[in-house]
C-alpha cells in the first residue's frame, strides 16, 4: 500500500515538474551587476503576465566564448544576448538561429535597426543552385550611441571654450587648451583581454566622416583592403590626436595603460586633468561612479563628434543589445517579442539610460536629459552605422584591429600595422 | 602465491580506459585537426604549420616562450635553491618559508590582477597608484609604463610575477631534499678546512642534483604552457604573446580549430624531450632498487 502511494507521489511530482518544464525559457546573457538587476526588472512583468518562467543564465563576460561551444555541443540556450551582429551572422550561416521576421513588435522598430538584424543566408539546393534568403535573426533591445565627446561644462565656461562644430575647430580648441597649460584629451584604452577597443571607435567615427558611409560599409565587409588610402587617412587623423605632444592625459603611455572606465574621471579633477573624452553613451554610469555628485547638463554634457569632410556631414556611429533565438518554441518567440516591445524597452532603458529602439517608447522614461537628447539624435539620424569592429569577423574585429591600435600608439609604423591587419583580414574573411 | 598473468591488467584496466579516452584519443584527434581547416572539415595539409612558423605574431610567441623558458626556470630554481640552503641556518626559518610559499596559494589570475596594480601607470603630474611607479617617482624618476615597454621590460615584468608565485614550490622541494643530506658530511668538510662556498659547490650541489633535475624539468614543462599571467595582464599585446595564449585566441576567440590544434601539437612536441628525460631518470631509479 505504501509502495503504491509512494509511486503515485513520484509520478505526480514528475508530471508537475514536466509541466513546469514546458513553461520555461532560458536566456544566456553577458550582463552582471546593475545591468543584470535591470534585466530582472524587465523580465518580471512578462513572467507575471504569461506564467512562463524565465531563467536567466548569467554567463558573464565569457559569453562570446561559451555560446559557440554550447551551440556546437547541441545545447544552446533558448535565447541569448548576442555579442554583436558579426557573431549573429556566423550563427545564422550555421543554421542555428530561428528567423524572427514574424515578431509583431518588429513593426515598431526603425528600418535601420531591422536591417542590422537581418542576415542573407545562402543555401545550396538539391539542384546545386544557390538560394539566397533574407531573414531577421536578431532583435534589438536597446541601442548605444557612440559619436559623443564628453566635456566638463563648468570648466569650459570658466575658460571660455566653445563647443567645436568642425574638425579644424576641434584641433584649434585642443591647441588652445595646450597653450593655456592644460591637456585637452583623456583617452584610456586598457581593458584586459579587450584592450584597444576605444581606439577602434575613434577610427570608425573618423572613417565615417572622412570616407563616408558607403566606403565605411565596404571597409567593414573587406571590399577594400586595410591598406587603402582612405583607411590609412582615418588612422592618421586618429594619430593627429593621440600622438600629438601634450594632447593626451599621460601621453601615449597613459592612453595605453589607463583603464577605459577610469579615463573620464580626470575631467572632473581640480584642476582638470583633461577637458574632453570621446566615448559611447554608456560611459555616463562610469562618470557618475567616480563622481556621484555630478549633475548631467550642468556639470557634464556631450557634443556630437564633429564632421570632418563637409561632403559627408555627420553620420552617427552606434551599437546595441542584440537578442537571438536558438530554440524554436512558442515560449521563446513570445519572450523575444516581449523584449522587442515598448514595455520591456521602457524598463531597460529607463533604468540603465540606454536608448530604446522601439519607436513607440515614451520619451519621458529616460533617466536624464542627456540620454533623452542622444535618443532624439539616434531617432532623427539620417545616417546611422553599427560599430565596425563588432561587424567584422572576430579574428579582425576583436583581434588584430584592437592590437593594431595598441601597436600604432606604441610607435610601430602605420604601414606595418595596416599590413598586419590586412593579412589577418584576408585570412579571416576568406573562409 | 601465484597470480594469474592477466590480473594486473584487470586492475589497471579502468585507469587505462580513462587514459585512452581522455588523453590518447584527444591527442590523436588534435593532431588530426591540425591538418584541417578552421572548421575541421577540409584537409589543408601543412598550411597551418606554415602559418605557425611564418606568422609574425607566432614568431614573437616562440621568442617569448624561449625567454620565459630560460628566465622563469633559471630564477625559480636558483631562488628556490638559495632559500632552501640559506633559510636552514636562520632562526625564523618557518616564518620566512611560509611567506615565500604563500603566493602558491593564490591563482595565477589572482596574482596577475594584483601585479597589474603594482605595475599601474599614472602621469607624472598626479600621485601614482602603482607600487613600482610610486617607488620610482619617490626616488626622483619618471613613471614608466611597465607593461607596455617592449620587448624586454614588459616580458621581464611578467616573468617576475611567475617567479614570485613558483619560487615557493621549488624552495619547498629543494629544502626537503637538502635536509636529507647528513650533517656529518658538511661537518667533515668544514673540519677539513673547506669554505662555505666550497661546501656548497662540492658537497651540497652534487647531492642535490637529482632533486634539482626534477624541479627543473617540472618548471620547464610548466612554463611552456604559461597562459594565465599573460592573458590577464597584457593579453599578449605589446610583444608579450605566448603560445598558449595564441592557442586560446585561435580556439575560442577566432574559432579557428585547425590553427589551435596546430599550436597544441607544437607545444606537445616541445615537451617531449622533457618527458623522455623524466622517463629515463625514472627507469634508472627503478633499476637501482
Amino acid at each position: 500500500m505504501r509502495k503504491a502511494v509512494g509511486c503515485l507521489a513520484l509520478v505526480a511530482a514528475l508530471l508537475v515538474s514536466l509541466a513546469a518544464f514546458a513553461q520555461e525559457v532560458t536566456i544566456a546573457v553577458v550582463w552582471s551587476g546593475d545591468e543584470l538587476d535591470a534585466f530582472k526588472q524587465v523580465v518580471a512583468p512578462f513572467e507575471t503576465a504569461t506564467g512562463i518562467d524565465v531563467i536567466i543564465d548569467e554567463v558573464g563576460r565569457d559569453l562570446p566564448t561559451v555560446l559557440p561551444v554550447r551551440v556546437q555541443a547541441g545545447n544552446p540556450p533558448d535565447l541569448a544576448g548576442l555579442p554583436n551582429p558579426g557573431q549573429m551572422e556566423e550563427f545564422a550561416e550555421q543554421g542555428v538561429l530561428v528567423p524572427l521576421d514574424d515578431l509583431e513588435n518588429l513593426a515598431d522598430h526603425p528600418a535601420a535597426f531591422v536591417d542590422l538584424g537581418t542576415v542573407t543566408v545562402e543555401t545550396e539546393l538539391a539542384d546545386l543552385t544557390i538560394a539566397e534568403e533574407n531573414h531577421v535573426y536578431g532583435v534589438f533591445l536597446a541601442a548605444d550611441f557612440k559619436s559623443m565627446v564628453w566635456y566638463n561644462v563648468k570648466e569650459f565656461e570658466a575658460a571660455g571654450y566653445e563647443v567645436p562644430t568642425s574638425w579644424p575647430a576641434l584641433i584649434a580648441l585642443s591647441d588652445q587648451i595646450v597653450a593655456d597649460g592644460g591637456t585637452p584629451w583623456a583617452i584610456g584604452l586598457e581593458n584586459g583581454a579587450a584592450s584597444g577597443w576605444p581606439g577602434t571607435d575613434w577610427i570608425e567615427d573618423i572613417m565615417l566622416r572622412t570616407a563616408g558611409p558607403d566606403l565605411y560599409d565596404q571597409w567593414v565587409n573587406h571590399e577594400i583592403p586595410w591598406t587603402h588610402p582612405a583607411v590609412k587617412k582615418a588612422w592618421e587623423y586618429f594619430g593627429q590626436i593621440v600622438n600629438a605632444p601634450g594632447y593626451v592625459y599621460g601621453g601615449p603611455v597613459g592612453a595605453l595603460t589607463i583603464y577605459f572606465g577610469d579615463s573620464p574621471a580626470v575631467l572632473f579633477d581640480d584642476p582638470p586633468g583633461a577637458y574632453m573624452h570621446r566615448q559611447a553613451s554608456f560611459i555616463q554610469s562610469f562618470i557618475l561612479g567616480s563622481n556621484p555628485e555630478l549633475v548631467p547638463v550642468e556639470d557634464y554634457s556631450f557634443f556630437v563628434f564633429p564632421p570632418i569632410s563637409p561632403v559627408f556631414g555627420n553620420p552617427l556611429l552606434g551599437a546595441g543589445d542584440l537578442i537571438g533565438v536558438f530554440n524554436d518554441t512558442p515560449e521563446a518567440l513570445e519572450f523575444a517579442n516581449y523584449l522587442a516591445s515598448a514595455e520591456a524597452q521602457e524598463i531597460w532603458c529607463g533604468v540603465l539610460g540606454k536608448i530604446a529602439v522601439n519607436k513607440t517608447v515614451d520619451p519621458s522614461i529616460y533617466p536624464d536629459p542627456i540620454t533623452a537628447q542622444a535618443a532624439g539624435l539616434v531617432a532623427e539620424a539620417e545616417t546611422f552605422r553599427f560599430d565596425g569592429s563588432d561587424l567584422m569577423p572576430a579574428a579582425v574585429g576583436s583581434g588584430t584591429f584592437w592590437s593594431g591600435v595598441l601597436d600604432y600608439i606604441s610607435g610601430i609604423p602605420l604601414d606595418t600595422v595596416l599590413e598586419a591587419i590586412e593579412a589577418s583580414a584576408v585570412d579571416a574573411y576568406g573562409e | 602465491m601465484r597470480t594469474r598473468r592477466w590480473v594486473p591488467w584487470l586492475y589497471t584496466a579502468p585507469a587505462l580506459l580513462l587514459l585512452i579516452f581522455f588523453l590518447v584519443y584527444p591527442s590523436v584527434e588534435t593532431a588530426r585537426l591540425s591538418f584541417f581547416d578552421r572548421a575541421g572539415e577540409s584537409y589543408v595539409g601543412w598550411q597551418n604549420y606554415v602559418y605557425a612558423f611564418t606568422n609574425n605574431t607566432m614568431l614573437t610567441a616562440f621568442r617569448n616562450n624561449a625567454i620565459w623558458l630560460v628566465g622563469f626556470t633559471l630564477f625559480t630554481v636558483s631562488f628556490g635553491l638559495l632559500f632552501a640552503v640559506l633559510l636552514d641556518r636562520v632562526r625564523y626559518e618557518r616564518l620566512i618559508k611560509s611567506m615565500v610559499f604563500i603566493p602558491m596559494a593564490i591563482s595565477m589570475v589572482g596574482a596577475g590582477t594584483i601585479w597589474k596594480f603594482v605595475y599601474a601607470y599614472r602621469p607624472a603630474s598626479v600621485s601614482q597608484i602603482g607600487l613600482l611607479n610610486a617607488i620610482v617617482v619617490g626616488l626622483g624618476g619618471q613613471p614608466i609604463g611597465w607593461l607596455i615597454e617592449r620587448p624586454w621590460i614588459n616580458n621581464i615584468c611578467l616573468i617576475v610575477v611567475g617567479v614570485w608565485i613558483w619560487t615557493g614550490f621549488c624552495m619547498v622541494v629543494l629544502s626537503a631534499s637538502y635536509k636529507n643530506i647528513p650533517k656529518q658530511l658538511m661537518e667533515a668538510a668544514r673540519i677539513d678546512g673547506a669554505t662555505e662556498w666550497q661546501i656548497f659547490r662540492r658537497v651540497i650541489l652534487p647531492l642535490l642534483m637529482p632533486t634539482i633535475a626534477v624541479v627543473t624539468t617540472t618548471m620547464i614543462v610548466f612554463v611552456l604552457k604559461i597562459f594565465d599571467i599573460v592573458y590577464v595582464m597584457t593579453n599578449g599585446n605589446f610583444s608579450t604573446e605566448v603560445l598558449a595564449n595564441r592557442m586560446y585566441k585561435e580556439q575560442f576567440s577566432f574559432t579557428n580549430y585547425g590553427r589551435a590544434a596546430t599550436i597544441a601539437v607544437i607545444l606537445l612536441v616541445l615537451i617531449i624531450p622533457m618527458m623522455v628525460i623524466n622517463i629515463r631518470r625514472f627507469r634508472q631509479q627503478e633499476a637501482t632498487r
